[in-house]
């Protein structure tokens, strides 16, 4: 009892312990790192990504992990441009860079601050939701060397965007330090006949989530089951051999049909003819009906 | 409830059994296949012995077939594959055919009568150079021997077993050997070249042992131009590279001397830039220029006489040696609708041996090629037959003035095939006209009635046959009811539009375009693809359909493009436009105008957009939907896949309100250090999709995701897009997209590590198959990605149906956030394959099936359960219910269930499927070399009569059921009346 007691108190100082450590890091779940820390390792990954939500204002960089000589810090921007304009600053995504042993390298705890709109590009935004425009953002395909090898764009209607305030939604698909593609778009849905509304807050909330690729599940391979597949298969390879009954159903039943009725006639037959000439007891109504007009033949 | 279960269960076990295979005497009643052998390159008659006769014929697509000469079929032919070029064809002994393939390094003989392989020997040599055949009947040790140049060596070889005799190399650098000659009775062999293009060597060599006897050469001032013809065995005719001086080069005992002579000294007019003309008549050569072709006569010492100038496009054929000493060779020339076949002497160039004019259909364009033959007529002179191929791939045997048979060889090289509609039957024809006679009718079912009843004797069972496969009803210029009867409209390579009858295959119409014709304005014209123009079926049923053949002069994605329209009933071109913009991309859009003409968006390479037709009305049908036009480019090069949306008007040239400026929406750029793209696939514009929920197991619903926006895409590791096995497994992968090609989204993105193209893809419905090589595993694998909607999933619930508190009808919009989820599974398969196609059928409720064609040149039907991601290794009973299969590691491939059944599609290129009106059927329809067409029923016609249905026994047995009600009748009321007077 003892040293449950010992080991219950342990591990709830540790929790105090790492309790207010972890409320330090105020807006960085700790999810993350299990979110994007695998990635080198993609067979273990959970296939669905957990969104991170990042409040619109930088947050202030944090020196914690740089003990860890693999890792570095970077910054990519993201540009964003109305309608046909020129791209312009609009954000930075800022990442850790994870090397790892076999030489790879992969983005963790990507955070992103966005700028908020001027009132230059306030204006020119509701221009695009009156005209029902496409509001546009690009990242660069590589974050070591931006812009690498061409922008990645990618484009919204304008309309899709204002709820409350403006919502925004970013997919990155990476593979190592390169950007494949982003998908930009509302958080929910956008329905076709797409309203003109403005936002009751010009201000953007954010959500990113980096997709890594996902590992493509293995053949079956069976060993000792090679049997019973081979019995599934056998099941289903049957040649489809049409039987008599399968050809010939169309015949066989009226056929069935004229037996029966020939039997039931021929099994009438003799009831009728019992009937005729000692009237059963079950049907005495039919008799009553049947002696009546004969008795009254006779009568006559 | 016990009477539900037991239909379900009924149901259950009825569906267990999909496979659907024919029945032997099923055989060509649904299904016809047509063998072709593509554009002859080189024909050898073997005429000599009695029997067969026979020509032999290598051709463009690498095939050797002989053919019977007196109807044109094939009676064995071999496909040698894609690498595997033939360089000549020649008989050896009378009974073994040579050929010289793959640049000259394989030399095979095969058995005349029956296409046997007798020997096959490799000849390597020192570099590449080009190869050349020549039969000699020479006797070296015994053996009759051929005489081969390859390589850049000099070989002798047995035509016994194959065996090399002797050989010589010429290792010199700079050497092209062009001719290798045996002067005829000699025993030696000369062979002929240019050295660094200016010095005429030859080489004098002892046929007998290979020894170099003698060895000459000669510099030239200028520069020599390709080709030699030969004039005579000791004699060459040659051009300087700027073709216009013409050197006569003998080489009697070794001794060379040359001549040379302008060519403007033999013409009066400059000719331009000339080109000497294969050919191997004894004392006559010609050159083409760009007006005419002119032959030359070599005169003595050097001595040029022009002997003909002809400005027709004129044919020559090389020389037939016709008797001891006497060479025969042929010209074709075209006048007007006519062909002239000229057989002359090589001695005398003024009399003919034979003139003949033949009417020629215009749609084979011109004479490509002729080879010629001779025999003894009946009056023991000399007769003359004609081998021709001509521009659209044909291939003719003319003899006495007439074309004793014809082959449309062009349908070999299919590029594209659409469909069209026959015309609806009109009132006034009965039925009667078409059909044969009432008691030809009832003898017909009294034999089916007989074959049904098995009273048949086997005269009968052969006439029943024939009538089946005969039966006049599938072959029929009319729609019908089940609408099994079309026309499919097939793009050759040639420029040839073919129709189809998809009853029995007969060609209905062929129409060489004159929009692909190589003229001036257009050097190098190839036919890209086909569409549907126009499909009137509503308020516009006068209308013929139509169909767009879109093409481009050159090879380039550059070069302009060319459109042509033609008419699908009767193959006339009613319209032919050449465009002022290249063609990168035509996207059919789904609307119409009021002649139901589809309006089509042709893309340019400058990402401009122009619509077609070019009326007001098609702009104001456009400018409604401006705005929700979208398209999409692949650039495989790069790796990268850019999405488009139409801006405005273009700027720049002077109004053309047709055209359209693009902006580019969003783009997908792959590390180019890491894939490669090696395969996209879409779905098909015109698949319909019959339910958008899928029942599963528990009683639950899982909706598709169903986008025609969706677009599949395949890349693996560059260095692993080589052969197969050029990589080690840690080396490659495999990665798979499924894009939405609206806002350019990756809605999912998996990795196969280990894997290996070359990957077939189809996507069907929201489901994509395809199929890759896994390294690992040293197997050929299949996967599933099912890809299912989650944002609809909350309308499950039954209440939120009833009060319509649901987002089933609400339009789909690419712009909401795609919440999906993928399933996916993948499974061995035993075979690679060469194309992949899914059924269609008209309304899509029928169940899938995957068409495969197998390396094997068949295609083989696999049932979309056994790909389904949701197998597991015990279903539960449930599972089982819907027809979920256990799950194995591998696809089972059922000997039944190959469609081609016997057939072989040689050269399988692609499988096309096409809906019939009837919801069980779909039309199949397999090109490559070989040409095949089925109904193919997924899950068996459930909605019809088999063919084989016999109407006469169900009406003999209701009239059998009424006779027998009527007996029983009267029976019963006699009996009654007895009863009654009782």
């Amino acid at each position: 009892m003892k040293w449950v007691k010992v080991i219950v108190s342990f591990i709830l100082t540790l929790s105090f312990l790492s309790f207010p450590s972890c409320a330090f890091q105020s807006d960085e779940l700790l999810v993350d790192d299990e979110e994007f820390g695998l990635e080198g390792a993609p067979q273990h990954r959970s296939p669905e990504p957990i969104p991170t939500r990042s409040p619109p204002v930088t947050s202030p960089t944090r020196k914690r992990h740089s003990d860890l000589d693999s890792d570095s810090k970077i910054q990519f921007s993201l540009d964003h441009a109305f309608g046909d304009s020129d791209f312009s600053p609009a954000g930075t995504f800022s990442a850790r860079l994870k090397t790892w042993s076999h030489g790879g390298q992969t983005l963790t705890k990507l955070r992103f601050s966005r700028n908020s709109f001027s009132d230059v590009e306030k204006e020119k935004f509701k221009n695009l939701l009156e005209s029902d425009d496409f509001y546009r953002i690009r990242l660069p395909s590589n974050v070591l060397n931006p812009p690498g090898r061409d922008f990645i764009i990618s484009s919204v209607k304008a309309r899709c965007l204002p709820r409350e305030s403006l919502d925004e939604h970013f997919v990155i698909h990476m593979e190592g330090v390169n950007v494949l593609a982003v998908n930009y778009g509302s958080p929910g849905s956008c329905p076709y006949p797409r309203n003109l509304k403005l936002p009751a807050k010009w201000s953007f909330s954010s959500h990113t989530v980096l997709k890594n690729s996902e590992q493509a599940p293995r053949a079956p391979v069976f060993t000792e089951e090679i049997l019973g597949g081979e019995n599934a298969e056998g099941e289903v390879v049957q040649p489809a051999e049409r039987s008599f009954w399968a050809k010939y159903w169309m015949y066989l039943i009226p056929l069935g049909l004229i037996v029966m009725n020939a039997i039931t006639q021929a099994m009438n037959m003799p009831e009728e003819q019992a009937t005729g000439q000692v009237p059963a007891q079950g049907q005495p109504s039919a008799g009553a009906v049947r002696r009546g007009p004969s008795s009254a033949v006779r009568r006559r | 409830m016990a009477i539900m279960s037991f239909i379900f269960v009924f149901f259950f076990f009825s569906s267990l059994q999909p496979i659907l295979s024919l029945y032997e005497d099923q055989v060509g009643l649904m299904d016809w296949h047509q063998q072709y052998i593509g554009k002859v390159k080189q024909a050898v008659f073997h005429t000599h012995k009695t029997g067969r006769k026979r020509v032999v014929a290598s051709t463009e697509q690498n095939i050797i077939a002989t053919l019977d000469l007196r109807s044109g079929e094939i009676f064995w032919r071999h496909v040698l594959g894609p690498n595997d070029v033939v360089d000549g064809i020649d008989i050896a002994l009378g009974k073994y055919v040579i050929t010289l393939s793959s640049g000259g390094s394989i030399l095979r003989a095969w058995n005349l009568p029956d296409g046997q392989m007798v020997w096959e020997s490799s000849l390597h040599g020192p570099k590449h150079s080009k190869s050349l055949l020549l039969t000699t009947n020479l006797i070296i040790e015994k053996d009759n021997s051929l005489i081969v140049f390859s390589n850049g060596r000099l070989n002798a070889v047995s035509c016994i077993d194959g065996e090399v005799l002797w050989k010589k190399d010429f290792e010199e650098e700079s050497l092209e050997v062009q001719q290798v000659i045996q002067p005829p009775g000699s025993d030696f062999i000369y062979v002929v070249g240019f050295a660094a293009s200016s010095q005429f060597e030859t080489y004098k060599i002892n046929a007998k042992n290979g020894e170099l006897l003698k060895h000459e050469s000669t510099a030239f001032s200028g520069r020599f131009s390709g080709e030699v013809s030969l004039v005579s065995s000791e004699t060459v005719a040659a051009l300087d590279s700027t073709g216009s001086i013409l050197l006569t080069i003998s080489f009697h005992n070794g001794k060379i001397s040359s001549q040379q002579t302008p060519v403007s000294n033999l013409l009066e007019d400059s000719p331009g830039l000339a080109v000497i003309i294969h050919s191997s008549v004894t004392g006559i050569f010609a050159i083409k220029t760009d007006a005419a072709t002119i032959f030359i006569r070599v005169i003595g010492e050097g001595k040029l006489e022009v002997v003909e100038k002809t400005n027709h496009e004129t044919v020559v054929s090389d020389a037939l040696t016709i008797s001891e000493g006497q060479q025969a060779f042929a010209l074709v020339q075209h006048a007007g609708s006519n062909i002239h076949l000229t057989v002359k002497p090589a001695h005398d160039w003024d009399s003919n041996l034979l003139k003949e004019s033949i009417k020629m259909d215009q749609q084979r364009g011109f004479v490509h090629k002729v080879f010629i033959n001779n025999y003894i007529r009946t009056d023991r002179s000399h007769g003359f037959r004609a081998l021709i191929v001509m521009e659209d791939h044909s291939l003719l045997l003319l003899q006495q003035g007439a074309i004793v048979w014809s082959r449309e060889d062009g349908l070999a090289s299919i590029i594209d095939v659409t469909t069209s509609e026959l015309p609806v039957e009109k009132a006034g024809v009965s039925v009667a006209k078409v059909e044969l006679n009432l008691f030809e009718w009832l003898k017909g079912h009294v034999l089916k009635l007989k074959g049904t009843l098995m009273l048949a004797t086997p005269e009968d069972i052969a006439a029943i046959q024939y009538m089946r496969l005969k039966s006049s009803e599938k072959s029929k210029m009319t729609r019908d009811h089940n609408g099994f009867r079309k026309l499919l409209i097939a793009l050759t390579r040639a420029g040839k539009l073919f129709a189809l009858h998809t009853g029995d295959g007969r060609i209905v119409w062929s129409h060489l375009l004159q929009s692909l014709h190589k003229s001036e304005s257009c050097r190098q014209p190839i036919g890209l693809n086909l569409h549907q123009w126009q499909v009137p079926h509503h308020h516009a049923l006068d209308e013929n359909p139509s169909v767009l053949v879109v093409g481009r002069c050159g090879p380039s994605s550059d070069a302009l493009g060319v459109l042509s329209l033609v008419d699908s009933y009767t193959g006339k071109e009613f319209s032919s436009l050449r465009l002022v913009h290249s063609v990168a991309q035509v996207i059919p859009l789904p609307y119409t105008d009021s002649t139901e003409q589809r309006l089509h968006l042709l893309i340019d390479a400058d990402k401009h957009a122009h619509l077609y037709p070019k009326t007001p009305e098609a702009i104001d049908i456009f400018q409604s939907e401006f705005s929700n036009v979208y398209w999409y480019s692949v650039d495989d090069d790069n790796g990268i896949i850019k999405g488009y949306a139409l801006k405005t008007k273009c700027s720049g040239n002077v109004a053309d309100e047709f055209c359209f400026d693009s902006r580019e929406l969003w783009s997908i750029v792959l590390p180019s250090e890491s894939e490669k793209i090696i395969t996209t696939a879409t779905r098909k514009l015109n698949e319909a999709v019959h339910t958008q929920a899928k029942l599963i197991a528990d009683q639950d619903v899982m909706y598709k995701y169903i986008s025609s926006n969706l677009l599949f895409v395949a890349t693996v590791a560059p260095k692993a897009s080589g052969e197969i096995g050029s990589v080690t497994p840690e080396e490659s992968w495999l990665v798979v997209y499924l894009i939405d090609t609206v806002t350019g989204r990756v809605l999912h993105r998996m990795t196969h590590h280990g894997s290996q193209g070359p990957v077939q893809a189809v996507l069907s419905e929201n489901w994509v198959v395809y199929h890759y090589f896994n390294l690992r595993a040293h197997r050929y694998e299949m996967s599933v990605i099912e890809i299912y909607d989650q944002s609809r999933a909350d309308n499950k619930d039954v209440w939120k149906l009833v009060v319509g508190n649901h987002n089933l009808t609400s339009p789909v919009s690419s712009y909401s956030r795609a919440e999906v989820i993928t399933k996916s599974q993948s499974y061995f398969f035993t075979h690679s394959l060469k194309a992949i196609a899914v059924t269609l059928t008209v309304k899509g409720i029928t169940s899938k099936q995957l068409l495969i064609g197998t390396i094997g040149d068949q295609v083989l039907a696999l049932d979309k359960r056994f790909l389904d991601p949701r197998r597991s290794v015990n279903p539960t009973q449930a599972e089982r219910e819907e027809g979920i299969i256990p799950l194995t590691d591998s696809l089972p491939i059922i000997p039944q269930s190959y469609i081609t059944h016997s057939l072989r599609v040689e050269g399988l290129q692609s499988i096309i499927t096409v809906a019939a009106k009837l919801e069980s059927t779909t039309l199949v329809f397999a090109h490559g070399l070989d040409l095949f067409f089925t109904h193919y029923a997924p899950s068996r016609t459930y909605d019809s009569l088999t063919e084989d249905f016999s109407y006469a026994l169900l009406l003999i047995t209701i009239v059998a059921l009424v006779a027998a009600i009527f007996v029983t009748w009267i029976l019963s009321q006699r009996k009654e009346l007895q009863d009654r007077w009782r």
